[in-house]
């Protein structure tokens, strides 16, 4: 019995990470239409970014995300004003193409410079590796809690920019109704920008945190992070911020159940949920009517 | 850059603030827009009628910036603005009420408002100077845009371009779906707001309506100018022959809708 709460606690703790993996796919979505396939890719890039700004700077493991969220927000800004601004303007679907493009270019330069070898950031990190325990089958490591609570403060922080700040006001405003935000004076390829540089800064941390729970290698992006996140977002309801937490968990803990039966099957529960969600509310757990 | 003359009794001789000359417009293959010109004097109201597809909205939405011309050329405040991103027009000092209103629809209308004035130039309007002129807009001002009947968010569309301070403002099809009497109550508006130094350029379907506010009347068909003048200079036969067309004139009744 308290192998299965165990299971669930984790679960719940997992739904953290996934929900980190979503939240920035479920804004770009959201405000820009782009379904980011370069996502998952893009964390890992975040991730390996982090690996190397920890060898040179000596910085802290865990203090890495305030060199790495500005330079993947940078990155963010940049990269949509070029390539996916420029795609966005021949069409929706154009984006698909090209940010697959991003990620296979991005895999086989990971591939290139890097080897296949996997990697892991702070592996010798006391804390990153080590838990507590309540009782004496419920063992509880520290990152998976701390990798929860900075899911839950990213959202926090998302809901409260995007509702209260003059620049969340203008992308929820571009994200209604582009034309009526030029007229009124709104650079949407801007405010698009931001956006992004918002949803990479969560993509890095996603790598980040994924470097420490687990290994980072070349093909990672595309086979776990994107996935799990795709699954994350239509579970919860695509466009709704805490409907990815909501997924991540709901997906988190169907894993770990699933690990529980047989641990082969851990992924596949994960897909079966996901795929009963698609089958029975497409619209996602929190269907919500506009945004 | 040649021009047919401003018709008499108009400020002619002053410098327009608009000046749009020999505009085309291509949506595809179809010409949209036809050689159109048009010059908007300072403190005018001036209204563009002409029935559905004539190409009056394309014209709106073309000084706006929201469609690229074939040819022509527009001129606003001295200054070519024919290849000026439609966000850049918008601090210039062009505002537009786009048709259909067109709020951000899962924003409050306090929040529609705060986007209008993100970019505002300096000027009268502010959302306060808004709130009084529709007074029951402060008492709504936490509810989403989209619970709004078409009227209050008319309201709303039109307060979101005041408060950009612009110097014209184009109102695209204003009555569009809306009852006549709410229709009278938006255009007894306009006396207020042109009180605070505004150009209005209108684009009308409702020619009634229309005459009653304009000060200069241009009518369009099928992409080209037919008529051009003051309303006490026209007829309704003439006006009514430019709506329709000369081969169709003698028909009865001014609007579709």
């Amino acid at each position: 019995m308290m192998e299965w709460v165990n299971d669930i606690i984790q679960g719940i703790l997992t739904g953290g990470l996934y929900a980190l993996f979503a939240c920035g796919l479920s804004l770009m979505f959201g405000v820009m239409k782009v379904v980011n396939l370069a996502h998952g890719d893009l964390a890992v890039v975040g991730g390996y970014i982090a690996v190397g700004v920890i060898a040179v700077t000596h910085i802290p493991v865990l203090w890495s995300f305030v060199i790495v969220v500005p330079i993947m927000a940078v990155l963010g800004y940049v990269l949509q004003r070029t390539l996916i601004q420029a795609s966005l303007d021949r069409g929706v679907l154009i984006t698909l193409i090209v940010t697959f493009g991003v990620s296979v270019v991005i895999e086989n330069g990971l591939l290139q410079f890097f080897t296949a070898n996997s990697r892991g950031i702070g592996v010798n990190n006391a804390f990153i590796t080590s838990s507590f325990s309540i009782g004496s089958q419920i063992t509880i490591p520290y990152l998976l809690l701390l990798i929860f609570g900075v899911a839950v403060v990213v959202l926090l922080g998302l809901q409260y920019f995007l509702s209260r700040s003059k620049y969340g006001r203008l992308i929820r405003a571009v994200a209604d109704d582009q034309e009526a935000a030029q007229l009124s004076g709104v650079d949407y390829r801007h405010v698009f920008g931001i956006a992004a540089a918002i949803a990479f800064s969560t993509v890095a941390l996603a790598g980040i945190a994924y470097g420490m729970y687990s290994q980072l290698a070349p093909t990672t992006g595309t086979d776990t992070i994107l996935l799990f996140a795709f699954a994350a977002v239509v579970i919860g309801g695509l466009g709704s911020l805490w409907g990815t937490l909501l997924g991540g968990v709901v997906l988190g803990v169907a894993q770990l159940i699933g690990a529980q039966i047989n641990t082969s099957d851990e992924v596949l529960a994960g897909y079966i949920v996901f795929l009963a969600v698609l089958l029975i509310r497409p619209q996602g757990l929190t269907a919500r009517r506009a945004r | 850059m040649s021009h047919p003359p401003a018709s008499g009794g108009r400020p002619a001789d002053g410098t327009p603030l608009l000046d749009v000359s020999e505009l085309t417009v291509h949506h595809g293959q179809l010409r949209a827009l036809d050689r159109v010109s048009l010059r908007v004097y300072p403190g005018e109201v001036y209204a563009i009628i002409g029935a559905n597809g004539a190409g009056k909205s394309t014209l709106l939405r073309t000084i706006a910036g929201l469609h690229r011309p074939t040819e022509g050329a527009i001129w606003f405040d001295g200054q070519d603005v024919t290849k000026v991103r439609p966000e850049r027009r918008a601090a210039r000092g062009i505002a537009m009420v786009p048709e259909g209103r067109r709020l951000f629809e899962s924003l409050t209308v306090e929040e529609n408002l705060q986007v209008g004035a993100t970019y505002a130039r300096k000027g009268p309007w502010t959302i306060e100077r808004v709130y009084e002129m529709f007074g029951w807009m402060a008492e709504r001002r936490s509810q989403r845009a989209a619970q709004l009947s078409g009227g209050e968010q008319q309201a709303v569309a039109i307060g979101r371009a005041l408060v950009a301070n612009p110097r014209v403002l184009l109102l695209d099809e204003l009555s569009l779906g809306l009852a006549p009497v709410v229709v009278q109550r938006i255009y007894g508006m306009l006396p207020q707001i042109l009180a605070t130094g505004l150009t209005v350029l209108l684009v009308e379907q409702d020619v009634s309506q229309a005459l009653r506010v304009a000060s200069h009347l241009q009518c369009l068909l099928e992409g080209r100018t037919t008529l051009e003048g003051q309303p006490s200079d026209v007829t309704a036969e003439q006006v009514e022959a430019a709506y329709f067309g000369l081969a169709q004139a003698g028909h009865s009744g001014e609007s579709d809708s």
